[in-house]
């Protein structure tokens, strides 16, 4: 034997099944990436062949008209999402990091009642957003709260439909942040408190902001709860308060569509590329967010 | 013999042993005691960790604790300052007198007796921040008067880090070397002025050299602070400590291991002439 024909013998070359059936694999595995892409691709293709060059500085300062498209603008669509963005995040960050930081550090995970709560927060993510919205109209529109149509009662329902997405987000950033720091920090006689306040949260941050982030991008998105709680359509009037009535871009958006005028769908289409700038840019600045600030345990 | 024996040779030393009087077979009570541990059993929910710890540690001295893996002499050590607190399923019965008073007491609060009782992990947990507000943490919970600073420096120096260290203060800690990590965090634990310092396998995941300073170390604190340490490296437990417990483990119902110490006497008996077959067999290399 050469030494060739040993060396071949101790290490066999390929069998030719093997190679075919990882060339296949890779085939498919791309195969499903390209589709994917062009699915994306032509998406915003459709809407940035139609609505960009409705995108000018008189669409986004000017409200919105029933009659005349070109006169037609998004402001008070703008304003009512910036409006409802801020509520949301002004009840969700509290709320939704106090949630995870107590199921994460104080409760007893083997107790019935701790158990119950994190299997409901599961199921509440899975929850389709139209549910949250009858949830809005019935306790918060009406009901017991009866706020009536107006943006406090949008952003708290919006703020209910991410608030199990925050919290599973916080959790899982919570639990990153490893057992030995902990340990450290109380074995200096930290309590718990200070040990979560200055180790575990500061370690954590970068997770929770970006989950934060990626959670209100989904509820400014979101159409469904704002049309069934009576978000108003195309109101020429910016709002002033938490008690004022408010549009918010998905809804324009719908309104513009559900008309027979072909001018005005293209100013749909124009009010979509701006809504999906600004999810772009907040979806950026969630991975910048991650990348910059994330701690490598 | 010096004070300090070599710590780089394997040599058992003959050092401290010579300054205490001779080992008796029975845990001895020496003058100066800084834990007296008295019957004290550990359970994990219905787990029997450890049982019959009888210790008198002594004060101003290197105690080490050796046995097998899964013999309890970390359950034990976390008892010092109450960290097996943090489980919520353990137990401890029995006593431990630290200055007269009982650490397991219902009115003793656990945060204040970690900050008497400080302590140094396995695996070096420094703090994702900066060298220097590592060092302040503990100073800053206790809002400890006078120039942070000072006391910084303080600190890294009794830590034997000052010099590597004092033009990149302001740098990450994550930045060190394991070793450096690791004596970041004794000079941490040193810095809000404990007077024991517990270490559990504070080398188990370092270098040879890195442990050789971290030994020096040790025997240089010894002289204002009271050690315990948890070693897995018998040659090490040889090298620093004064006094040594060997435990190990019975094996009870349903497989349950549970530790307890044989044999606890000076380092030197133990390791030359114990009375124990069992801690001969463990340091002479037959078993463990």
């Amino acid at each position: 034997m050469t030494a060739a024909q040993i060396a071949a013998s101790v290490i066999p070359k390929a069998s030719g099944r093997d190679k075919a059936g990882t060339s296949v694999f890779g085939g498919l595995m791309l195969a499903s990436l390209a589709l994917a892409f062009l699915g994306l691709g032509a998406i915003i293709w459709d809407f940035t062949s139609d609505g960009l060059s409705v995108v000018t500085w008189d669409f986004i300062t000017k409200f919105p008209s029933r009659v005349i498209p070109e006169n037609s603008g998004i402001n008070s669509a703008i304003w009512g999402t910036i409006w409802l963005m801020v509520i949301c995040a002004v009840l969700v960050i509290p709320i939704g990091v106090m949630t995870a930081v107590y199921l994460e550090e104080y409760a007893e995970k083997d107790r019935w009642y701790n158990r119950m709560i994190e299997i409901n927060i599961q199921n509440l993510s899975a929850v389709p957003s139209v549910v949250y919205g009858i949830l809005g109209l019935a306790f918060i529109v009406r009901g017991p709260l009866s706020l009536g149509p107006v943006l406090a009662a949008g952003g708290i329902t919006l703020a209910l439909l991410v608030l199990p997405v925050v919290i599973i987000v916080a959790r899982e950033a919570i639990r990153a942040v490893p057992p030995s720091i902990r340990e450290g920090s109380l074995a200096l006689g930290a309590t718990q408190w200070q040990t979560i306040w200055k180790q575990v949260l500061p370690g954590s941050i970068a997770g929770i902001s970006t989950g934060v982030i990626l959670a209100l991008s989904r509820a400014i998105g979101e159409t469904a709860p704002l049309l069934v709680i009576g978000a108003a359509v195309s109101p020429r009037f910016n709002p002033t308060g938490l008690d004022s009535a408010f549009t918010a871009l998905p809804i324009q958006i719908l309104a513009w569509t559900q008309d027979p005028d072909r001018e005005f769908i293209s100013r749909a289409a124009g009010a979509i590329v701006v809504l999906m700038a600004i999810l772009l840019i907040m979806n950026s600045v969630a991975i910048w967010l991650r990348n910059r600030y994330e701690q490598k345990w | 013999m010096p004070e300090k024996t070599e710590t780089a040779t394997e040599h058992v030393p003959a050092a401290a042993a010579s300054a205490l009087p001779a080992a008796h077979a029975k845990p001895k009570r020496p003058a100066q005691t800084i834990f007296d541990v008295r019957d004290v059993d550990v359970h994990y929910g219905t787990h029997k960790a450890v049982t019959g710890i009888n210790l008198a540690l002594p004060h101003g001295q290197i105690t080490a604790l050796i046995g097998p893996s899964g013999c309890g002499k970390s359950t034990f050590i976390r008892c010092l300052n109450r960290m097996n607190d943090l489980i919520p399923s353990a137990r401890v019965d029995g006593q431990i007198i630290y200055h007269g008073q009982d650490l397991y007491a219902p009115d003793i609060d656990p945060v204040q007796v970690r900050k008497r009782i400080g302590m140094v992990f396995q695996k070096p947990n420094p703090f994702p921040k900066s060298i220097y507000d590592n060092i302040a943490f503990g100073p800053r919970l206790l809002g400890m008067k006078g120039s942070m600073d000072d006391i910084v420096e303080q600190a890294l120096r009794r830590g034997a880090l000052w010099d590597e260290v004092k033009d990149r203060l302001k740098t990450n800690a994550f930045g060190m070397s394991g070793g450096q990590q690791q004596r970041l965090c004794i000079a941490r634990a040193l810095a809000t002025d404990p007077d024991v310092l517990l270490m559990d396998e504070p080398c188990s995941a370092l270098d040879p050299i890195s442990t050789g300073r971290i030994e020096d170390l040790m025997l240089e604190l010894k002289e204002t602070y009271s050690i315990v340490i948890v070693t897995h490296n018998m040659q090490q437990a040889a090298r620093v400590s004064d006094m040594t417990a060997f435990f190990t483990v019975q094996l009870g119902d349903n497989e349950q291991r549970t530790g307890y110490v044989v044999e606890y006497a000076a380092t030197d008996k133990i390791f030359t002439n114990p009375d124990d077959p069992r801690t001969e067999e463990y340091v002479t290399g037959k078993v463990g």
